[in-house]
């Protein structure tokens, strides 16, 4: 029903461009803005590109933002490479009757705090951990070993954190794919390989790109988990930010950073949707 | 391959496998969460020393249980009404722009949609700072020209409210428009036929169809508002949410209170999600 009213459109209208400009727009214009303003010898703010330089002169800075992005693309094909066999086995694998509660069961963890999820890893892992303590007393360690605070851990508790928004787009996508096409397949002689380049893969490319998009977002933003898992050494690049902000007071270089991160994610994301050719439209969908 | 092919049993066994293997994964954190949040130790690590709940209903100079620690119970009261303002906020903005995008045609549409869309691939942390640095800006601002002391643009409170609403009420309004793409049409020109306003078409017809996605949608902005750690975290003033006052806790070391917390937030919402599935299956 497209009526002429001018008032409802008016009423509708208002409040949503309130919410996207006050706090959408106006400031991530204001971030830029203040990424661009340094505090010159007689302490007035002037217009100066010395917060980028100094991102790119300090090697800190640019390894800790390249190892993040390395890390989240590696987070993100891990997430995808264990959540794509979890998919085709509820839809495809397991006897019908049991698909709702499985799927019901590996939904659940995720409507959970991230901070409780990562707290029970944290049990887990550490030195006075559960599974050192099971080690232990099966004879296999004879002292506690520090499993918290590496890569390897804070990968772990990333992907762990991601994997719901892998394994619902794949699971939506492969229950529209139709069996008959796997049988033919099968039929004509292709082998189990095949039949996952050729025809599964293929098929779930729209549900790999937008899990994959969000997964990605997710990862690089993330602050929690490789503050809590990487410890010390974690250098994540929005603990960076944080500590611009929070630690140092300064904003200006906070900003620089804030902004080239996002500028990283909208890269990878407008990336990965021209290279599948996609619509963020459709995909967050 | 599918269940409608033969299998090898290698296949079959290995896959199986697998899939215990991945739901181990997935539960062996809660899990030992929970089962530690009745240990009787002061830590929360093995060896079992015997059953107590004592660390959710003590109230002595070693231990003090959940039910009487001041500083949690706070910050889950200051959660659940940040979590209440924002759903609140949400349902309002994100319904009125489901309308918006789904019945209504202007120019400028389809870049306002985008932005519309922008909060879910901003990640959280730009969302914090942007919105912390603005309301800043403002703050001076109005300091400078009005000599007046805004305590809104101030971290705390209603900022969290502000950064939080931000980005739920795109998730709101997704829910609401997917919803409100199912509606039959002519419902509404059959009431207006009838003499109704639009207003009161809306009021009594469209809203009664989609409560079934608004409850859904309030239920998850709730959720999400309760948990939300990332964008809060450059927000929060002295008033700290559930999220940001466990994380000091676990990162300075934490005790069994810590577990006790868990073992609620996973009750909680683990009902909160089973009714969730329940009634959005009955409404599908």
């Amino acid at each position: 029903m497209k009526t002429q009213s001018r008032w409802a459109l008016a009423i509708f209208l208002t409040p949503v461009l309130l919410w996207l400009i006050l706090l959408i727009v106006i400031p991530h214009i204001d971030l830029l803005i203040m990424s661009l303003r340094v505090e010159n010898d007689f302490g007035d703010m002037t217009w100066s590109l010395s917060n980028y330089i100094s991102f790119f002169k300090e090697p800190i800075y640019w390894l800790t933002f390249v190892r993040t992005a390395v890390y989240s693309i590696l987070v993100t094909l891990l997430t995808l490479i264990v959540a794509l066999p979890v998919a085709f086995y509820i839809t495809k694998v397991v006897a019908p009757r049991y698909q709702g509660f499985l799927t019901l069961l590996l939904l659940l963890p995720f409507w959970v705090s991230e901070l409780v999820r990562v707290y029970g890893w944290m049990i887990l892992l550490r030195e006075s951990g559960v599974i050192n303590h099971v080690l232990i007393r099966l004879g296999i360690l004879d002292a506690p070993i520090e499993m918290l605070y590496n890569d390897a851990t804070m990968i772990l508790g990333l992907v762990y954190t991601s994997m719901l928004f892998m394994v619902v787009p794949l699971i939506s996508v492969l229950e529209s794919l139709d069996d008959s096409l796997v049988e033919a397949a099968y039929d004509l002689g292709a082998g189990m390989w095949t039949i996952l380049f050729r025809i599964i893969i293929p098929h779930s490319t729209p549900g790999i790109v937008s899990g994959s998009i969000v997964v990605f977002m997710l990862t690089l933003g993330n602050y929690l988990t490789p503050n809590l898992m990487g410890g010390k050494n974690s250098l994540w690049f929005t603990e960076q930010i944080y500590n611009q902000f929070i630690a140092s007071f300064n904003w200006n270089q906070g900003s620089a950073f804030g902004f080239l991160l996002l500028l990283l994610s909208s890269a990878i994301i407008w990336l990965g949707l021209t290279l599948t050719r996609q619509k963020l439209s459709k995909v967050i969908q | 391959m599918i269940r409608s092919l033969p299998n090898s049993r290698l296949y079959t066994l290995s896959f199986n496998v697998f899939v215990i293997l991945y739901f181990v994964f997935l539960f062996a954190p809660l899990l030992i969460t929970c089962i530690l949040a009745f240990n009787d130790s002061q830590f929360p690590a093995l060896p079992w020393k015997g059953f107590t709940i004592e660390w959710f209903t003590a109230n002595t100079p070693e231990r003090v249980g959940i039910f009487h620690d001041s500083i949690n119970l706070d910050s889950i009261w200051v959660s659940a009404q940040v979590a209440f303002f924002v759903s609140l906020f949400s349902l309002i903005v994100g319904t009125l722009a489901a309308f918006l995008f789904e019945q209504e045609d202007f120019r400028f549409k389809s870049l306002l949609y985008f932005l519309m869309l922008a909060p879910l691939v901003i990640p959280g942390v730009i969302l914090g700072i942007s919105i912390l640095m603005f309301s800043n800006t403002l703050g001076t601002w109005f300091e400078n020209h009005w000599q007046l002391d805004v305590g809104l643009f101030r971290p705390g409170f209603w900022l969290v409210v502000l950064g939080q609403f931000s980005f739920i009420a795109t998730f709101v309004t997704l829910v609401v428009s997917a919803r409100l793409k199912k509606f039959d049409i002519s419902l509404e020109e059959a009431a207006m036929n009838l003499g109704a306003s639009r207003f009161q078409v809306i009021w009594h017809v469209t809203l009664k169809f989609l409560q079934p996605a608004l409850l859904g949608a309030g239920a998850v902005a709730f959720l999400m508002s309760f948990e939300n750690f990332n964008t809060t975290l450059f927000l929060v003033g002295a008033e700290t949410t559930l999220p940001i006052n466990l994380y000091l806790q676990v990162r300075d070391g934490s005790t069994p209170v810590i577990n006790a917390i868990s073992f609620l937030l996973i009750l909680g919402t683990s009902l909160l999600a089973v009714a969730n599935l329940y009634f959005g299956k009955r409404s599908a």
